[in-house]
């Protein structure tokens, strides 16, 4: 994860996205604060919803997936991002254990669908199709679709938590996410 | 804290926990021994001041570096014995021991009224458990909100048999037991009647002191705020011990 020293200074570049999830984890990201103009001196953020970029560039060096994986477009994504980004991070309790959108689990999919779009609808009750991805039948987390190499649980992780996760990876260190946050934090 | 005893020709036993050398008392446990001396052992079902089951297998330790491991709670202290509690095979065990108990029913912290005051939580913290390796079953289980007081998730329970012994051995009242096998296993009031109904349950909440996740908590918790207090037990437990 250290900038490759042989150009001078190179940016860590960094994509995030967010799968099935409240985007809590972002605002997380984002709670960094002041600290965010320091880290903005060392790492490059080249894809993600806090930035314009609309592709996922070739190569990355850190990609950070928020959410869980509950339709076919976030396991295209999770598929891209382990592709393309040397180090995946889960950040989050959804991205790490599926959390609340792994609650309909023990339900049958259909059943979901009907009790969301048909029973609790007074006017006009229909089920999407157009232009909404396909849900799957069982939510996962990432890491039970794509390898993933660090787990950041949290609901959300702390920004403190965030931060000591990414200054660690700017530093070439392995962080002990454990140390600092932990399941429902 | 060791229970006073009253007889006064106590035998002593020496054993090394960890390299450390501790004196003993013949009668007590390696997690009795551990705990008084600080020496970290996780435990999910011993309870100081309830009765030995050695069911959910987090205290294993190695004793005299044999390939048998042995549960801390339900092993005697000898004369020179070597205890190993913490080695890297022991926090593999135990990081997977507790990874099965979140992959086997329903342990969503974030929305659960014990976020931040549970003993499943904090193991998994404390285990090194970032994340679970195996499929979750996701399985529901039903919930039973008919007592006027409190409240049982089965989707929380971890079947660590405490609220069945202390209702039992100190309470004295045995309402709650065990019903069913493997993963259809899952504590009962009255021979599986709703709580709200049992007739020897004397709504003394000690089933919910003592239980170590959200599974039993008072009616009207909300997200973390059922923060459970267990200094009762082993006052409890003392005190009966001089009768």
């Amino acid at each position: 994860m250290s900038p490759d020293g042989s150009k001078g200074r190179t940016k860590v570049t960094v994509a995030t996205t967010w799968l099935d999830g409240c985007s809590g984890c972002h605002m997380s990201f984002l709670d960094m604060d002041e600290r965010l103009v320091d880290l903005a001196d060392q790492i490059d953020i080249v894809y993600s919803p806090f930035v314009d970029a609309k592709a996922l560039p070739e190569q990355v060096d850190l990609g950070i997936l928020e959410g869980s994986i509950s339709n076919d477009e976030d396991l295209h994504k999770a598929r891209e991002f382990r592709a393309r980004c040397k180090l995946l991070l889960s950040l989050g309790d959804c991205a790490v254990n599926g959390n609340v959108p792994a609650m309909r689990n023990p339900f049958k999919l259909d059943d979901v669908i009907e009790r969301s779009y048909r029973d609790n609808v007074d006017l006009n009750p229909q089920i999407p199709t157009d232009g909404v991805p396909q849900l799957l039948a069982t939510v996962r987390p990432v890491h039970g679709v794509v390898d993933v190499d660090i787990f950041v649980p949290g609901c959300p992780p702390q920004a403190d938590a965030i931060h000591y996760v990414l200054t660690e990876l700017i530093a070439g260190r392995t962080p002990d996410p454990g140390r600092v946050t932990r399941f429902g934090a | 804290m060791p229970l006073p005893a009253p007889q006064t020709n106590v035998r002593v036993v020496t054993l090394t926990i960890d390299g450390q050398q501790l004196s003993a008392r013949e009668e007590e446990t390696v997690i009795e021994v551990c705990r008084e001396n600080k020496i970290p052992i996780p435990s999910l079902c011993w309870m100081e001041g309830l009765s030995v089951v050695g069911a959910c297998r987090l205290c294993v330790v190695e004793v005299d570096g044999g390939p048998r491991l042995q549960a801390a709670c339900a092993t005697r202290v000898r004369e020179g014995m070597s205890v190993q509690t913490n080695s890297d095979r022991l926090q593999r065990y135990r990081r997977t021991l507790v990874e099965l108990l979140f992959a086997e029913r329903n342990h969503v912290c974030s929305v659960c009224v014990s976020n931040g005051h549970c003993e499943l939580q904090w193991l998994a913290q404390t285990c090194g458990v970032d994340h679970v390796r195996m499929p979750y079953r996701n399985t529901g289980y039903s919930v039973d909100s008919s007592h006027e007081m409190f409240r049982v998730d089965h989707n929380r329970c971890v079947l660590c048999t405490r609220c069945v012994r202390v209702c039992d051995e100190i309470e004295g009242a045995h309402t709650w037991d065990v019903m069913g096998r493997g993963s259809g296993c899952q504590v009962v009031t009255d021979l599986a009647k709703p709580w709200g109904e049992s007739d020897s349950c004397t709504s003394c909440g000690k089933c919910v002191q003592v239980c170590p996740t959200g599974a039993l908590v008072k009616q009207g918790t909300s997200v973390g705020e059922m923060v459970k207090d267990q200094q009762f037990l082993s006052i409890l437990a003392r005190r009966r011990s001089h009768r």
